[in-house]
């Protein structure tokens, strides 16, 4: 009893046990789920599918697990800023040509510029929210709603094309290494986050500046510089998930790149046990929850559920987890049991 | 006292830059666009006529902003309603009033359940109603994925019924005259918005949604109950965007997922534009009317220029949704300074 005790009060219990409890689910409803085979040079399956394909929200969940953390608010503009850094992206790269062949400019700065334009966004954000004191959600829903339409004017309102083997490698795989190449990404960007937060005190100005900004400002710490700083970081980590989601489809579709993703990113923290309310976070509980979300999704797929309809399931799935979350349930639920407990009391007497 | 003065010209002021800026726009738009008949009174009221819903939805808005509060799920309930209306009266063959009443009262149980995780589990109302948002628009797909249009008769003639004004008229050229109209969703839309101004201003209920939204804690201690009053906000404002969605069915007399895809920041940013504070406590439907205007104004710009995008109403409602942020900001800086 004990020791279950003590293992249920960890932090990662909960991400851990949501997780597994997917899986099941996942391999309940497909029952190949954990085979792996190799296809053409690449290791092929379900659950490398999941890995793989998560690659986009875990990386957005990193950012986001920050913005969360030091702002008590998300970034939801993470999907439209995939959009736009895939459009600079493609439309640099085929020369403002709706379809090319071969590069028409330097792949590598068109996705340096296109990481740019990422991190310009999150500094528009950081701008708002930091300096202005802007509501996160409202700062972001400026380019949640508009960034598509940026990505749109970049394009020329068409989808597109960069038709060149090399452009793919991002999304798909380089020639001899069975892994994808999404997968060796997404564990640089979670490992060097990582590094960075423990071996800088970052970490730890995040969560003083989430728990208390004024307190935070009073120790001495710039609560404005590290706001800005954490929806930077939020707007690169998008733009990374954007070079990914555009190499997959070797295009910049304004439209779809990333369409529900913040919603997706979002879940992968809060299932990761995070607050929504800010202070203290764990980044590998968000990589943990984002896995657990793709899971959901490639197993709301293989029920041949369409993926116009998986928000309702999410959705759902996330108001079950912030009531859970708010402590006023809990009061709730306390002055129920008191209540029922003094009837009983009563009847016994 | 001299402060409170103060206080009150600074909003007020917001309020006129607003419907100065309204009156600029409309008469450079005259000016530009005279020859294409920019001038005459049916393009005045063509802002209405197409932005009867979004008049209802913003009034909405501007109540659960007032609060404190914002819902970002309006956009997707619009789609939600349109595609239940097209569902029942065409797959399920339910008559115009019966699927009214339905989608009317589906506003409401949103609104309710919404409300309530708001008010009494304390979350945030950005986080539900992005849920919600996504919960809509997923319904919406869940029913059916292929544009359903209405055929329906009696909503046909709801939809098609001119009322033709007694004043504005002209005769054109084959002297004939022609008469400005309206459809009745701008009355219903109009009449909505004062009655909305009236509750706001008047009533016990409206003036506590003033209390919460200035400071909660105080209108806690003057006893007011905070909870109740959220949920009801919350409520109003989801039978509110049903309605919205019914005008805005009106309109198009069709269902399909995509629709209204980003009505909720018009609607936000109406409310914002119209003086709205996103801070809560100060907000006024009339300048969420000249909010909706502007936006109004900006589409017909668009469409009487012709070559540009459409997506560039977007764009630039965000960029004024972003001065008038900026601006508000300011504002409370600058008072923050007078207090010190």
């Amino acid at each position: 009893m004990e020791t279950i005790k003590k293992l249920t009060a960890k932090r990662l219990f909960m991400p851990i046990f949501c997780l597994a409890v997917m899986l099941v689910a996942a391999v309940i409803a497909s029952p190949d789920f954990f085979k792996i085979g190799v296809q053409n040079g690449v290791l092929y399956g379900r659950i490398i599918d999941v890995i793989n394909r998560g690659s986009e929200t875990v990386i957005l969940a990193v950012g986001m697990t920050l913005v969360v953390a030091a702002s008590a608010g998300t970034d939801i503009s993470v999907g439209a800023v995939m959009a736009v850094v895939a459009a600079v992206t493609c439309a640099f790269t085929a020369g403002g040509q709706q379809s090319v062949n071969e590069y028409i400019n330097n792949p590598l700065l068109g996705a340096l510029l296109g990481i740019l334009a990422g991190v310009a966004c999150g500094c528009f954000n950081g701008f708002l929210v930091a300096k202005l004191k802007i509501q996160p959600m409202v700062a972001t829903l400026i380019l949640f709603t508009a960034g598509r339409g940026i990505a749109q004017l970049l394009t020329n309102g068409q989808i597109t094309y960069v038709r060149v083997e090399s452009f793919k490698m991002l999304g798909a795989s380089i020639p001899g290494v069975p892994i994808p190449t999404a997968i060796f990404v997404t564990v640089l960007v979670v490992v060097l986050t990582m590094v960075l937060l423990k071996k800088t005190a970052m970490g730890m100005y995040i969560e003083s500046v989430g728990i208390n900004s004024k307190a935070a400002r009073l120790v001495g710490l710039k609560s404005t510089k590290i706001i800005f700083m954490v929806y930077a970081f939020s707007g690169f980590c998008a733009s990374i998930a954007g070079l990914i989601n555009s190499s997959r489809i070797y295009s910049a579709d304004a439209n779809n790149i990333g369409l529900n993703l913040e919603l997706d990113a979002i879940l992968a923290v809060a299932l990761g046990g995070n607050s929504l309310a800010g202070g203290k976070f764990s980044l590998l509980g968000a990589v943990i929850g984002a896995y657990t979300i793709q899971t959901l999704t490639t197993t709301l797929y293989a029920v041949s559920v369409s993926s116009d309809q998986i928000p309702v399931y999410k959705a759902i799935v996330v108001v079950i987890i912030v009531s859970l979350q708010s402590p006023e349930l809990g009061k709730m639920i306390r002055r129920l049991k008191a209540k029922a407990s003094a009837q009983a009391g009563k009847g016994a007497a | 006292m001299k402060k409170e003065g103060r206080k009150l010209d600074g909003n007020s002021f917001l309020l006129v830059i607003t419907i100065a800026l309204f009156v600029v726009m409309y008469l450079v738009g005259i000016a530009l666009f005279k020859n294409q008949g920019f001038a005459k009174t049916q393009n005045f009221l063509n802002l209405f006529i197409s932005n009867a819903g979004l008049i209802v939805i913003a009034a909405g808005m501007t109540i659960v902003m007032i609060t404190g509060g914002i819902d970002i799920s309006v956009g997707s309930v619009v789609a939600m309603v349109c595609m239940v209306l097209a569902w029942t009266m065409e797959t399920a063959g339910w008559g115009a009033i019966q699927s009214a009443v339905f989608v009317l009262a589906l506003g409401v149980v949103f609104g309710f359940v919404q409300g309530w995780l708001v008010a009494y589990l304390k979350i945030q109302p950005f986080i539900v109603t992005l849920a919600g948002m996504f919960f809509a628009r997923g319904m919406t797909a869940v029913i059916s994925k292929e544009m359903i249009s209405i055929k329906n008769e009696t909503f046909l003639a709801w939809a098609q019924c001119k009322i033709y004004l007694p004043f504005g008229g002209y005769t054109n050229k084959k002297g004939m005259l022609i008469r400005p109209y309206i459809y009745p969703s701008v009355i219903i839309a109009l009449v909505v918005l004062v009655v909305i101004f009236i509750v706001l201003k008047y009533t016990k209920f409206g003036r506590s949604i003033y209390a919460i939204g200035g400071n909660e804690q105080s209108a806690l201690m003057m006893g007011l109950n905070v909870k109740r009053t959220k949920l009801k906000a919350y409520v109003l404002e989801g039978f509110l965007a049903s309605l919205g969605g019914f005008l805005f069915c009106l309109n198009t007399c069709s269902g399909f997922v995509e629709q209204a895809k980003g009505l909720e920041m018009d609607a936000i940013a109406s409310s914002v534009i119209g003086g709205t504070l996103l801070t809560g406590g100060v907000g006024n439907v009339i300048g969420s009317l000249f909010g909706v205007l502007i936006k109004g104004t900006i589409e017909a710009f668009i469409t009487f220029q012709g070559t540009l995008s459409s997506w560039w109403t977007r764009i630039t409602i965000a960029a004024m949704l972003c001065f008038f942020i900026v601006l508000q900001s300011v504002f409370a800086a600058a008072k923050e300074k007078n207090k010190k």
